[in-house]
């Protein structure tokens, strides 16, 4: 029963929603300092709390494989947030760890995003750089995990 | 019902939900120990529209993610849903019977009492609580109430809650220990009704 709530509690109208969500995400992974310094060229604005951060425990699920059963693959500490702008946009943000302060300047960023006046600035200041920070990060795991590839032959066994 | 909702159109809860929830939760147990006393809640959410500042407190201290609640159908065409389904957690319930709380924003829009689950002789815990917003609460006047937690009587005046309220609160004492309790809410003000009360005209 709790599901169906969980399920459309965040929902908004389908035009943007999927651009929305990955900026969410995009916010959620990016680092604190990058957060700081990009919205720290923001003129502020003045918001209300919809709910103060919190910090909980989320579990993970996951799948072996791609018709594996699902199982409960491990817990994680997750912080959540949502608060309003005075002239009406709403901001979510639930980001790994016990960052309060993470999270409140994620909510602040996807609200600012969904504000006409905003939208472009925040774009270029956070939302860009946050991006090609995690594509440097892949990029370089990526590179790290190359150098050491193994490549497997399989030889036929010479008769006899 | 669980349609999306817009998040733009929640108001605030509690500001402080921990310290808020237990002062309110003694509040209400105030109320219930002592049926029929007007009792002010301190409350510092932003109620949505149509909700009253007391019923609004007491439902964000009681819900949670394991609670169904009902509202009246003014209240469910309206943001009091998201409301409390963003700041509780807790799931609509469509059909009264199924519901662990109930909101009904005027006495009109309030059903019969025997719509609502009243629990059974085994688990007469698993009865339902209702919320009635009233247009008034006096104290010293009107019915006369009686039973645990009142000396000898006590005096209440409810607006909009008549005679038809008062038969069907008659049944629902005579069916202790099922039952469901009540309370009356009208600004800042609740009353507990719980059902070991008896309430006559």
């Amino acid at each position: 029963m709790s599901k169906s709530a969980s399920d459309s509690l965040h929902a908004v109208d389908s035009a943007g929603h999927a651009e929305r969500q990955s900026w969410i995400g995009v916010l959620a992974r990016t680092d604190l300092a990058l957060l700081e310094t990009g919205l720290a060229g923001i003129a502020p604005q003045a918001f209300e709390w919809l709910r103060k951060p919190e910090t909980g425990l989320v579990m993970v699920r996951a799948r072996a494989g791609g018709t594996g059963t699902r199982f409960n693959f491990g817990e994680m500490t997750v912080t959540r947030c949502a608060l309003r702008l005075a002239d009406g946009a709403a901001g979510v943000a639930y980001v790994q760890g016990r960052s309060h302060r993470k999270a409140q300047l994620a909510a602040l960023a996807d609200a600012l995003l969904q504000t006409d006046s905003s939208a472009a600035a925040v774009r270029s200041a956070v939302l860009l750089p946050a991006e090609r920070a995690l594509a440097d990060a892949a990029g370089r795991m990526q590179r790290r995990a190359q150098a050491t590839r193994v490549e497997f032959f399989t030889v036929a066994r010479e008769a006899g | 019902m669980n349609a999306g909702f817009d998040l733009s159109r929640v108001s605030a809860g509690f500001a402080d939900p921990s310290i808020a929830s237990q002062a309110v939760f003694r509040d209400i147990l105030e109320a219930l120990s002592h049926p029929g006393q007007l009792v002010g809640v301190i409350a510092s959410a932003k109620a949505p529209v149509g909700v009253h500042a007391a019923s609004c407190a007491l439902l964000l201290a009681m819900l949670d993610q394991d609670t169904l609640l009902w509202v009246s159908p003014s209240l469910a065409a309206r943001d009091a849903p998201g409301y409390f389904r963003f700041h509780t957690g807790c799931t609509m319930a469509a059909d009264p019977a199924a519901a662990d709380f109930a909101l009904a924003a005027s006495p009109a829009e309030l059903p019969p009492l025997d719509a609502f689950a009243a629990g059974s002789e085994a688990y007469p815990d698993r009865s339902a609580t209702l919320v009635v917003q009233v247009p008034s609460l006096e104290a010293g006047q009107g019915w006369t109430l009686s039973g645990p937690g009142i000396r000898s009587t006590r005096r209440l005046a409810a607006g909009g809650l008549g005679a038809e309220f008062v038969a069907q609160w008659a049944q629902n004492h005579k069916a202790f220990p099922c039952g469901i309790d009540l309370f009356l809410a009208c600004g800042t003000l609740l009353v507990g009704l719980p059902r070991t009360t008896r309430v006559e005209a």
